[in-house]
């Protein structure tokens, strides 16, 4: 390979001036994790409510979740994040499109959070539903049985065990949700993405570079996502109960 | 205390139970027995409305089960029930199974809740497990628990749902041990089982089913003396023959 390494790259200053493309790379850093944590609050939330509405007695509530995830989940994720930019706005009374598009503070930022977030709560639902319905029937039957109603029944008994049996693919979820951060470059966050093909495009050359050190980011990112779900499955472990897994 | 009048069920075109009646005194002891698929299970769910019947009355301690004004989780407080397969809440600690019905149903302290819910343990004889998990005890054991659990509730009938079939043979009397004695103190029971040893000790009644109708609904000396219908002869000479 005839390839002219220079890792001293990082240490040079972008075209502007004012910072090294390693302050740079560490800024999109921050950006791709904090898009990441804040679609992943969305997700969990959201996707924890419409799963649980998907498995309850009442018809239109399970309909509502059923319209949610399916929207969510078989529209491409560039593709809503390119409704939430550039369609919505258009969709919304005029002042408040108007604001939206000139005025609104972080627009792609909060526009790629949100975008991803909704995204992702639809897979998160699916999941938060197959958790519920893993469960033994007896058990809703069980909470019911000791006078508590639907809503208690949820809280003090179906949903606790299901979040705990759902820990494993929710991890493989909140690790997504940094991989597919990505996607925010497109509408224009200087997130890690957009900082490395900036930096391909403006070193001449030092592409290995610039796309490695993103790359070994994201790595790092999703390795810590795994840890920490790794260390929230040991706390929530339940003597003497065993999931197959 | 529970009056069981006209009730009929189906699943989609399937009928689980045509024309049921019987009724149940404070005090009395009653066992429904019957082939599996007869309908005794789905009977007994419907008694505190898990189960919604389509035709019929249900009623409780004077108030209608399967009427849509029911405020049914305030019914079912009062109503133990004991399932095949335990049902304990996995994630709770033994002595958290027994207190949380107390406090977030019935409003009791956490302190009161604790100080009932121990001496129910101690009266099962699970005191010493009072801190281990459903997964750390036995069949027997969690069955004894979640019979401790219905109890704690403060019920004025208990349902059992096949309470000893998911049972090993060993862990069967331990459990049973706690009905009889339930039972020789007045409590009003609903028992669906296949112990006919336990119905021959403590039952006053027997209800019989087959193909979702009760079949016959006796005395204990006359079910097992001479029963009426040839079905259920049928059956108790096979299930007496072992």
């Amino acid at each position: 390979m005839n390839y002219h390494w220079n890792w001293n790259v990082f240490f040079q200053t972008i075209p502007s001036g004012d910072e090294t493309y390693l302050a740079w790379i560490i800024h999109g850093l921050g950006w791709t994790v904090s898009i990441s944590l804040a679609a992943w609050v969305i997700a969990l939330v959201l996707g924890s409510v419409m799963g649980t509405l998907r498995t309850v007695p009442n018809t239109g509530l399970r309909l509502i979740g059923h319209a949610w995830v399916e929207f969510f989940r078989n529209v491409p994720l560039l593709m809503q994040l390119f409704i939430w930019f550039f369609v919505v706005p258009e969709m919304l009374p005029r002042d408040w499109g108007m604001w939206v598009k000139q005025d609104m503070p972080a627009k792609e930022f909060i526009t790629a959070f949100v975008a991803l977030g909704l995204f992702t709560s639809a897979r998160v639902a699916e999941q938060v539903r197959a958790g519920i319905q893993a469960l033994p029937r007896g058990q809703r039957n069980a909470g019911l049985a000791i006078g508590f109603t639907q809503a208690q029944t949820y809280r003090y008994v179906i949903l606790p065990m299901a979040f705990r049996i759902i820990i494993p693919p929710l991890t493989s979820e909140f690790m997504n949700a940094f991989k597919n951060s990505g996607v925010a470059y497109t509408v224009g966050v200087w997130e890690l993405i957009f900082v490395s093909r900036q930096m391909v495009e403006e070193t001449g050359g030092q592409v290995i570079e610039s796309l490695i050190v993103p790359t070994v980011l994201y790595i790092l990112c999703a390795y810590a996502a795994n840890q920490l779900m790794a260390v929230i499955d040991r706390r929530a472990h339940v003597p003497g109960f065993i999931v197959a897994k | 205390m529970i009056q069981i009048q006209n009730v009929s069920k189906w699943y989609g075109q399937f009928q689980v139970l045509t024309d049921c009646t019987t009724s149940i005194a404070k005090g009395e002891v009653v066992v429904v027995c019957g082939p599996s698929g007869s309908g005794k299970s789905t009977l007994i769910k419907c008694v505190n409305g898990l189960e919604p019947v389509q035709q019929g009355k249900i009623i409780v301690d004077g108030i209608q089960v399967n009427d849509p004004a029911t405020n049914l989780p305030k019914l079912r407080s009062h109503v133990g029930m004991v399932f095949q397969h335990f049902e304990l809440f996995p994630h709770m600690s033994i002595i958290q199974n027994l207190a949380i019905g107390q406090v977030k149903v019935l409003g009791r302290s956490q302190d009161e809740a604790n100080e009932r819910g121990m001496k129910l343990l101690d009266r099962v004889g699970i005191k010493s497990h009072a801190n281990k998990f459903p997964g750390e005890l036995s069949g027997g054991q969690q069955q004894r628990v979640a019979i401790a659990r219905a109890l704690s509730m403060d019920p004025i009938c208990m349902l059992f749902d096949e309470p000893t079939s998911a049972l090993d043979p060993e862990m069967i009397s331990e459990v049973l041990d706690v009905m009889v004695d339930l039972a020789h103190e007045g409590m009003t029971m609903m028992v669906v089982t296949h112990e006919m040893g336990f119905a021959r000790k403590v039952a006053h009644r027997v209800v019989f089913m087959d193909q979702g109708k009760i079949v016959e609904d006796a005395s204990k000396d006359e079910f097992f003396g001479q029963p009426r219908s040839d079905r259920a002869q049928q059956f108790l000479s096979k299930i007496l023959n072992h």
